[in-house]
């Protein structure tokens, strides 16, 4: 599984990373978790809001940071 | 705040829900406003009959005053940062791109300005959100009044000014800061300035805007503004309860008038001192105002520290530097002069009405 979050790195982003790893912990899920921090790229992915979360490809989240129980829906 | 466990998500049929959610917060409302009335006797007992201090000595006006304002400000804090939370959940800053998209200058620069305050915004991701409005084909003058606005006029700032210096010095920042964002992002509108944004932006192919529609339950909207609490109040009690720290110690021991000759009408100079002073520092609003209150307590004027105050929050260098990204330096400039001009506007207006 493949996790991207992002955003340039500010408070809510941190929070963003803090929690999708928190639930990967809670879940014993195994995942890369990437940051991305290059507006360009994040633009590029159609996110036009941060902190985001990219699941496998699939944009989870835009415009804020999710809480814990959300993400660990999205993990399944 | 909420006495009863509100996360009983599943089971219960969303009219029954909706009912429980009613009646805690009409209790929770109640509750509030309850500890509210009983803050300021309190205060006086706390002072003056437990610690026996005399009425009017600097300590007990100190710590009087200490042990009132503290409470009021966290209650109120408390209950709008929820209030916000809330509301902010019917609005994404995807739906208020979508809608500005649409629209004209003029008409755009005030609704701009308006969901500028409700939409959720933090100063790190103005470049996507800049991004994502050039296009989606938001004018670019509409596109700075939300940018003025989304910073300037802060919930924060609402509730510690009404708390600390009373309804019309908030009333005068919200209708202000809201016609400098309006007037300012009109004003870069008409000046034509598309050829200052950066060349990447303008060529750049994004990806179509990902939109995801949420069904919120009323129950996912309180937990949003729950969720708004822990996080902001958790982050900026710090700040206020030492800015009223701050501001006791002043309120007892500074004399008056001791910030009039600097800071007062009659200094013309000390408006634009206050902006310039104000652009490179760095503060969020919660540990602006206790100082704010502080100066005019020992006679600066208001419009001086209005001024101030909204060049620190609305003009910040890190915003600036962020903002570099996507903007030539031209157009940031022209954006501090602009904006700096409608502050330094303000601050002469209200020396010279009040």
């Amino acid at each position: 599984m493949e996790i991207k979050v992002c955003g340039p790195g500010c408070a809510s982003c941190e929070q963003a990373q803090k929690t999708v790893e928190a639930a990967l912990v809670a879940k014993g899920v195994e995942a890369t978790v990437t940051k991305v921090t290059d507006f360009q790229e994040i633009a590029q992915l159609g996110i036009f809001s941060t902190p985001a979360v990219v699941i496998d490809g699939e944009v989870k989240c835009v415009g804020r940071a999710p809480n814990q129980k959300e993400v660990e829906g999205w993990l399944g | 705040m909420e006495p009863i466990n509100l996360f009983t998500k599943g089971d219960a049929t969303p009219n029954t829900q909706r009912g429980k959610l009613l009646v805690a917060g009409a209790l929770g409302l109640v509750f509030w406003y309850l500890i509210y009335m009983q803050l300021e006797p309190f205060s006086f007992f706390f002072a003056y009959s437990l610690l026996g201090l005399e009425k009017g000595s600097h300590l007990g006006e100190a710590i009087q005053f200490f042990v009132y304002d503290t409470p009021k400000v966290m209650l109120l804090l408390t209950l709008i940062v929820f209030v916000i939370g809330m509301v902010r959940s019917f609005f994404t800053q995807e739906r208020t791109r979508k809608y500005l998209a649409g629209k004209r200058e003029t008409g755009g620069n005030v609704m701009a300005a308006l969901l500028g305050i409700v939409t959720p915004f933090c100063s790190c991701s103005a470049v996507p959100l800049f991004i994502g409005f050039v296009q989606a084909g938001v004018p670019l003058g509409v596109t700075f009044s939300f940018l003025v606005a989304a910073p300037m006029v802060n919930e924060i700032a609402l509730v510690l000014l009404y708390g600390l210096l009373g309804w019309k010095v908030a009333a005068l920042y919200l209708g202000t800061g809201l016609l400098i964002a309006m007037v300012s992002g009109w004003v870069i509108g008409r000046l034509k300035l598309e050829h200052w944004i950066e060349d990447w932006v303008q060529e750049l192919r994004a990806g179509e805007a990902i939109v995801i529609e949420e069904k919120l339950t009323w129950t996912d909207r309180v937990t949003r503004g729950r969720e708004a609490v822990r996080d902001i109040v958790g982050k900026v009690w710090i700040y206020v309860v030492a800015g009223i720290g701050v501001g006791a110690a002043i309120h007892g021991y500074v004399p008056e008038d001791f910030m009039a000759t600097i800071m007062g009408k009659d200094a013309w100079w000390s408006v634009p001192a206050a902006v310039v002073v104000g652009i490179p520092m760095y503060s969020n609003a919660a540990g602006i105002v206790p100082v704010v209150e502080a100066l005019l307590g020992k006679g600066a004027a208001l419009g001086t520290v209005l001024a101030f105050m909204m060049s620190v929050i609305a003009l910040s260098l890190p915003e600036m530097v962020i903002l570099r990204k996507v903007l030539k330096p031209k157009l940031i400039a022209v954006f501090i002069a602009v904006v700096g001009m409608g502050i330094l506007f303000t601050g002469y207006l209200f020396n010279l009405v009040i």
